[in-house]
C-alpha cells in the first residue's frame, strides 16, 4: 500500500470542518440546551433533566407524538402499496408506457407546500359539494375543518406527492429481475399471483426496505403539508412533532423545553429506523 | 450492507435497460392495464387542471366545485400575483439558492466522496464516512431551534447561507451514493495516471470527475428538487423578507390574503410552473437519474 496523499486530507478536512460547524455543533448545542429552561433569548439556568419529566407530562407533546406515528405509519403503507402496484402496472405490457411514467412522477418535482393549499381548497370547497350531492355525511363539510378526519387530508396529499419518487425506486427494482426467471415460472405454470409472491417481491426485498425506510423518515418529519392543509388544526388534534418544536421553539419562548423534545424525537427516530432495518433486512434475498 | 451487494449485482442488469424485458409468450399490449393506468393517470392530472382554470378564473366564478371552465377568463390574476409575492425577486431568490447548492453540491460532495472512497482502510476516512452517513438519522427539524441561531449569528441567514446549508446537510445521503459508485471504479487508471506523474487533484479533475457524470446528474437533480422546493430551511434561515424564495413567497401571500383564491391560485402556477417546465422538456433523464441514484 502506498501512503495516502495529503491532498486527500485537503479533501475531505474542510468539508468536515463545515459539516461539523453548521450540524455536529448546532446539535451539540441543543443537546445542552435542553438541560436549561432558556427561552430563545436573555437569561437561562440550568434545570438537568426537568425539561425531560416534563415531557411526559404535557398532553399537546404526546397528542403531537401520537399523532405523527399514527399519520406516518398510514402514510407509509398506503404509499408504498400503491407504488408497488403502480410499478407493476408500468413494468407491465401496457402502451404508452414512458409517458404514463412521466406523469406519474409529475407530483415528484412539485413543491408539497403548493400541494397543500392546492388540495386545501379541494377539500373545503369541490369535496363537500360531491358529498351533499352524495348524500354522504361526513363528507358534506370539509374534512379539514374535522377534528377526527383532517389527518386523512393530510395523508392524502401526502401519498399523492410522495408516490411518486417510490414509484420509480420500486421500477429500477423491477428491471433488475432478470427475465428468465418468469420464462422458467411460466413454463412451470406459476400463475401471476403465485409469480409476484415467491419471484417478484422477494427480488426486490432491497428496494422495499429502502423505500419502508426513507418513507417512513420522511413523512416522521412533516411540515409542510400540514402547514398549508390544517396549519395543526382545529384545534391541535394535527399538530406534528416538527410543528410542535418549530412553534414552541420559535414562537413560544419555550426554546430549552423543545430542544430537550427534539432530542427525545432524535432517540425515537433512530430505535425506529434500526427496528426498520433489521426486520426488513431479515426478510430479503441475497443474490 | 445487503443494498449495497444488491446494488452492485443490479447495475448490469438495470443496463441492459429493458423496460420490456418481461417479455411473456406473446407481445400484445395488455388494453385493461392501460386503461387503469389511464385513470390513476388522472389523479395526477386533475388537480393540476384545477389549479389552471382557478388561476384564470374571476372570483364571482369560484361558486361551483372549482372543476368548471372557466366563462371569462381574467389574465390579470397573473400580473396581481406578479406584484403582489414580488414574483422576480423570489423567482431570482430560487434561483440563486438552487443552483448555488446544484453546483457546490457536485464539485464538493464528489471530491469529498473520492477521499473516502480511496482511503477507507485509514481510519480517518472510515470514521468520516460513518461520521457522514449517520448524520442520515438526524433529520433537520431536530436541530433547526439551534441551527437558525447559528447561522444568523455567522451571517449566512441570506441565500448564500441557504445554499451552503444545502451543500454541507446533503453531504450525508450523497457520500454515500458516491463513494459506492466511486469503488466500483478500478484503481488501474488512477494507478497509471500517477505513474505518468499525475497529482491526487489532477486525477479527481480529469479521470475521476468525468466518469462521476451519471452520478452527478442523479446527486445534481435530487439536490435541485430539494432546494427548489424546500419550505422549512428557508422559513427559518432566511431573516430579510427581500431574500424570501418562491415556496416562502406562497405561503406569506396565503397568510395575507386568504381569501383571494384566483390570485393566490395564479401565483401558485407561476412559482410551479419553471420545474414543471423544465421536467416535462428533460423528462427521461430526471426519471433515469433518479432510478439511477436508487440502484446505487
Amino acid at each position: 500500500m502506498t501512503h495516502t496523499s495529503k491532498a486527500f486530507y485537503w479533501m475531505a478536512i474542510p468539508a468536515l470542518l463545515l459539516f461539523v460547524t453548521l450540524h455536529t455543533v448546532p446539535a451539540l448545542t441543543g443537546v445542552f440546551f435542553s438541560l436549561t429552561d432558556y427561552a430563545g433569548y436573555g437569561t437561562w439556568t440550568f434545570i438537568g433533566l426537568e425539561n425531560y419529566f416534563s415531557l411526559f407530562k404535557d398532553d399537546r407533546i404526546l397528542s403531537s407524538y401520537s399523532f405523527t406515528f399514527l399519520f406516518a405509519i398510514t402514510t407509509t403503507i398506503i404509499v408504498n402499496v400503491l407504488a408497488l402496484g403502480i410499478a407493476l402496472l408500468l413494468n407491465a405490457k401496457i402502451k404508452f408506457q414512458t409517458a404514463f411514467r412521466g406523469i406519474f412522477f409529475i407530483p415528484n418535482v412539485l413543491a408539497i407546500l403548493i400541494i397543500g393549499y392546492v388540495f386545501n381548497f379541494i377539500f373545503s370547497n369541490s369535496l363537500p359539494l360531491l358529498g351533499q350531492w352524495a348524500g354522504i355525511d361526513w363528507l358534506s363539510t370539509s374534512i379539514l375543518a374535522n377534528k377526527d378526519l383532517a389527518w386523512l387530508g393530510i395523508v392524502a396529499v401526502s401519498a399523492w406527492q410522495s408516490i411518486a419518487f417510490s414509484v420509480i425506486l420500486y421500477l429500477a427494482g423491477l428491471q433488475t429481475i432478470p427475465a428468465d426467471l418468469y420464462e422458467a415460472a411460466d413454463l412451470d405454470g406459476a400463475g401471476y399471483w403465485r409469480q409476484f409472491r415467491s419471484i417478484t417481491f422477494p427480488m426486490i426485498g432491497a428496494f422495499f426496505t429502502i423505500n419502508m425506510v426513507l418513507a417512513l423518515k420522511g413523512f416522521l418529519q412533516a411540515f409542510d403539508q400540514i402547514v398549508a392543509l390544517t396549519g395543526g388544526g382545529p384545534g391541535t388534534s394535527t399538530e406534528s412533532v416538527a410543528m410542535v418544536i418549530f412553534r414552541g421553539g420559535f414562537q413560544g419562548g419555550e426554546y430549552g423545553y423543545q430542544m430537550a423534545n427534539s432530542v427525545v424525537y432524535l432517540l425515537v427516530i433512530v430505535a425506529v429506523s434500526v427496528i426498520q432495518l433489521r426486520t426488513l433486512q431479515r426478510k430479503e434475498v441475497d443474490f | 450492507m445487503a443494498t449495497t451487494e444488491t446494488a452492485a449485482s443490479a447495475r448490469t442488469a438495470a443496463d441492459s435497460r429493458g423496460l420490456r424485458r418481461r417479455g411473456r409468450k406473446l407481445d400484445s399490449v395488455n388494453w385493461p392495464l392501460t386503461a387503469l393506468a389511464a385513470v390513476l393517470a388522472l389523479t395526477v392530472l386533475i388537480p393540476l387542471y384545477l389549479t389552471v382554470v382557478t388561476a384564470l378564473k374571476t372570483p364571482d366564478q369560484l361558486g361551483g366545485s372549482g372543476f368548471e371552465w372557466p366563462s371569462r377568463v381574467r389574465l390579470e390574476n397573473f400580473s396581481d400575483a406578479w406584484n403582489l409575492t414580488n414574483f422576480p425577486r423570489a423567482l431570482l431568490n430560487s434561483a440563486i439558492v438552487t443552483v448555488g447548492a446544484v453546483v457546490l453540491t457536485i464539485l464538493s460532495n464528489s471530491l469529498v466522496a473520492y477521499a473516502i472512497a480511496r482511503n477507507l482502510h485509514k481510519r480517518f476516512f472510515k470514521f468520516l464516512y460513518y461520521f457522514f452517513v449517520a448524520a442520515l438519522f438526524v433529520p433537520f427539524p431536530i436541530i433547526m431551534l439551534p441551527a437558525t441561531k447559528e447561522t444568523a449569528v455567522l451571517g449566512l441567514d441570506n441565500p448564500v447561507g441557504l445554499f451552503l446549508l444545502y451543500t454541507v446537510y446533503g453531504l450525508s445521503f450523497n457520500v454515500f451514493v458516491y463513494t459506492a459508485f466511486i469503488r466500483s471504479i478500478p484503481r488501474e487508471l488512477e494507478e497509471a495516471a500517477t505513474m505518468d506523474g499525475a497529482s491526487t487533484w489532477g486525477i479527481f479533475r480529469r479521470i475521476i470527475f468525468p466518469l462521476l457524470t451519471p452520478m452527478n446528474a442523479t446527486v445534481g437533480i435530487l439536490t435541485c428538487l430539494w432546494a427548489w422546493n424546500d419550505f422549512l430551511l428557508p422559513l427559518v434561515i432566511l431573516s430579510d423578507p427581500a431574500t424570501r424564495t418562491l415556496p416562502l413567497a406562497q405561503y406569506v401571500f396565503q397568510s395575507q390574503f386568504t381569501t383571494n383564491y384566483t390570485v393566490a391560485f395564479a401565483s401558485y402556477l407561476m412559482a410551479l410552473a419553471p420545474l414543471l417546465l423544465v421536467y416535462l422538456f428533460a423528462q427521461r433523464w430526471v426519471i433515469s437519474g433518479v432510478m439511477r441514484g436508487s440502484i446505487k
